[in-house]
């Protein structure tokens, strides 16, 4: 039988279809599920009050992240509802057989970063957690989003959710990145492109020579933010980038495993002639180092540009006004020189080794602006550990930062980590929103580069000004 | 968790011609630190609803005594951002059994009809007759008819078409939910669960 060209979604979808219910949802199976305190413990409840033990506990991984302060982490939560939380956590894990890294161990960290860095997330896999960024895992070809309590307590109870098969959706962005130009700046740029809804409905596959040139850092960036354009995730057909980084992780296949699952993956890629329901192509030279101005992520420009108006783009004209006036902003004012209060390196988004490598290129032999609260989260101990390693904590330090412990920090509000009502933040994270970074906060999320000229001059600043080499 | 059986919602609805409402409106994160699903209602659009000491802001809809009702009505890209079903739950909470908008995010309309909220997607041109006859008068009624799949204007008649897959619409009408039929398939997983690679 000749088999159609089909596509990597196609390919690692339908290889997870127990059954497809007609006029219904496919029934898929779940190869990796990450819990963390926040959308957990009502799912426990779930299962309690029905009586369903956890199917299968050693496919599921839980992590404190959302609710964990980021400094004192050896004192005792404060908050007591936070500190709740985290104790219904533990307790569920411990209950129900869940392997868990909780506040204060050494693996500890922000879910989609410890999913990847201990070889948890492996490419093909279906993942899901509560958490929108989930996306992130599709970095490794797999088929990654997030997933509300009552599909928790199904994961829990059937290793299964349910959902529709999305549309698909091919992004390719060939050429060569300019100076300065991260992966979070391709991410924002596409969503300031297509809009915070641009990609609702569908799947994303990230193609072409600026996503094959990216390392898994870069890719975990940019598959994070794929639920900001409205896609249910996005994923980058694996290659050696991806072989090379998943090899020797601690829960990676080892020997003949090994050797199997790679040759499984290397099968692992859209055929020519594939269909796809959407293709988009945008041209790596026209991204420019990016900045959000709004109160979505679909609101940003090039670092360079002024605030456009309102007619020019395609948010309605009262969101759009609203969105301003929440920001303090008027039409048509210049982004660059706005003075920022705060600096905001870490989150799922840019809480990676790669970001703080970025970060630390441009601080080196500079100094924090007096201005500026600056506060660097690392996504987990592992990073935490490897910024002390390369020498990267030295010149942090030498600059007059200081390095936070890890966790969700200021990307949501949910911990000790606010921006003050009314403040300015630039932020690494992924979300924009009306009080995200707390009540009254105003983000304008960009780049590690980005952030770390804001650092060290107070104000918006071109990155490419401050990087000496190409 | 169990919820009210879904046919035939006939109300006023809560105008909200706001685009691209995210779920950190719908519920700001500092509010999901419970651990068991109650009480989400009174945080509902907790920073659009009140001032930071707690006085209600009069210029919000939920503040304004002449709109009420079970159905709410929201703009273009309702729901978008976080995966968080507290947001469905506050909604739920609040008492509305009924989103009306042109579009929704992808996981806000999976988790609301996981816990019994219909959200009913109609076009653009809908949405604004909608909101008009609502502006025009707040005890305006809304009929939706989910075995017909139908949302209309009681004062005109003017109705329209919206889309949901019969699985859920089953659900929805009987008070099911997905964990029933998981449970019920379960060997076929278990023997899924056997080829595996990981």
């Amino acid at each position: 039988m000749s088999q159609l060209p089909a596509s990597l979604f196609d390919k690692v979808w339908d290889a997870h279809v127990v059954r497809s219910i007609p006029d219904g949802p496919d029934v898929l199976f779940i190869d990796r599920h990450f819990i963390h305190e926040v959308t957990s413990p009502v799912a426990f409840l779930g299962i309690e009050s029905r009586d369903i033990p956890v199917l299968y506990p050693q496919r599921t991984f839980a992590t404190a992240d959302h609710n964990t302060p980021t400094i004192h982490q050896d004192q005792p939560v404060k908050d007591p509802l936070s500190a709740k939380q985290l104790a219904a956590l533990s307790s569920n894990a411990e209950k129900y057989g869940i392997s868990i890294w909780a506040l204060g161990s050494p693996k500890n960290g922000i879910v989609h970063v410890v999913g990847p860095e201990n070889g948890i997330t492996l490419p093909g896999m279906t993942i899901v957690c509560g958490d929108s960024h989930t996306s992130t895992h599709g970095a490794f070809g797999c088929i990654a989003f997030g997933i509300g309590t009552s599909e928790v307590e199904m994961v829990l109870a059937s290793q299964c959710i349910m959902q529709p098969k999305p549309k698909k959706m091919r992004i390719t962005i060939n050429g060569k990145l300019g100076k300065g130009v991260l992966p979070k700046d391709v991410a924002l740029y596409m969503i300031s492109q297509i809009t915070a809804s641009g990609a609702t409905g569908y799947f994303c596959e990230y193609a072409g020579e600026v996503f094959e040139n990216m390392s898994m850092e870069g890719r975990m960036t940019v598959c994070n933010m794929s639920i900001e354009m409205g896609a249910r995730g996005g994923m980058i057909a694996p290659d050696e980038t991806t072989f090379n980084y998943v090899k020797g992780r601690d829960k990676a296949p080892k020997g003949e495993a090994w050797d199997k699952a790679l040759a499984y993956w290397k099968t692992l890629k859209t055929d020519d002639g594939a269909a796809f329901d959407k293709e988009l192509v945008f041209d790596a030279a026209n991204i420019e180092p990016q900045i959000t101005y709004g109160t979505n992520p679909g609101l940003g420009t090039g670092i360079t540009h002024s605030i456009p108006k309102a007619s020019e783009v395609k948010d309605g004209e009262a969101s759009y006004k609203k969105s301003l006036a929440y920001m303090d902003f008027q039409e048509g004012q210049p982004l660059l020189g706005k003075k920022i209060d705060y600096v905001f390196l870490g989150s799922c988004t840019n809480g990676r080794i790669e970001d703080f490598r970025a970060f630390a290129k441009v601080v080196k032999g500079r100094k924090k602006a007096d201005n500026i609260t600056a506060w660097l989260v690392p996504g987990s101990h592992i990073v935490e550990e490897q910024i002390k390693k390369e020498g990267i904590l030295d010149i942090l330090k030498e600059a007059g930062f200081e390095l936070r412990q890890p966790g969700c920090s200021a990307c949501l509000a949910m911990n000790d980590d606010k921006i003050p009502a009314g403040k300015y933040a630039v932020s690494t994270s992924n979300r924009n929103f009306e009080g995200r970074q707390g009540p009254g906060a105003r983000t304008l999320l960009a780049s590690p580069y980005v952030a770390a000229a804001v650092a060290v001059t107070g104000v918006v600043t071109d990155p490419r000004e401050l990087l000496s080499e190409a | 968790m169990a919820y009210d059986k879904f046919t035939v919602l006939r109300s006023t609805a809560v105008p909200m011609p706001i685009e691209n409402v995210d779920t950190d409106q719908i519920i700001p994160a500092r509010f999901l630190k419970a651990t068991e699903r109650k009480g989400f209602g009174d945080n509902l659009f907790r920073d659009w609803r009140y001032n930071s000491d707690d006085t209600p802001k009069k210029d919000f809809v939920l503040n304004n005594p002449i709109y009420s009702g079970k159905i709410l009505v929201g703009g273009k890209n309702f729901g978008s951002g976080s995966s968080r079903e507290h947001a469905a739950w506050a909604i739920y909470d609040y008492g509305f059994r009924c989103v009306v908008s042109s579009f929704f995010a992808d996981i806000f309309k999976g988790n609301s009809l996981n816990v019994g909220i219909l959200p009913v997607t109609v076009s653009e041109g809908f949405l604004d007759k909608i909101f008009k006859a609502i502006e025009a008068d707040p005890k305006t009624e809304l009929e939706v008819n989910l075995p017909e799949q139908t949302v209309t204007l009681l004062a005109t008649g003017e109705s329209e078409q919206f889309d949901i897959n019969g699985y859920k619409k089953h659900n929805l009408t009987n008070g099911y939910d997905d964990i029933d039929y998981l449970q019920a398939m379960k060997s076929d997983i278990t023997a899924f669960a056997e080829k595996s690679l990981y």
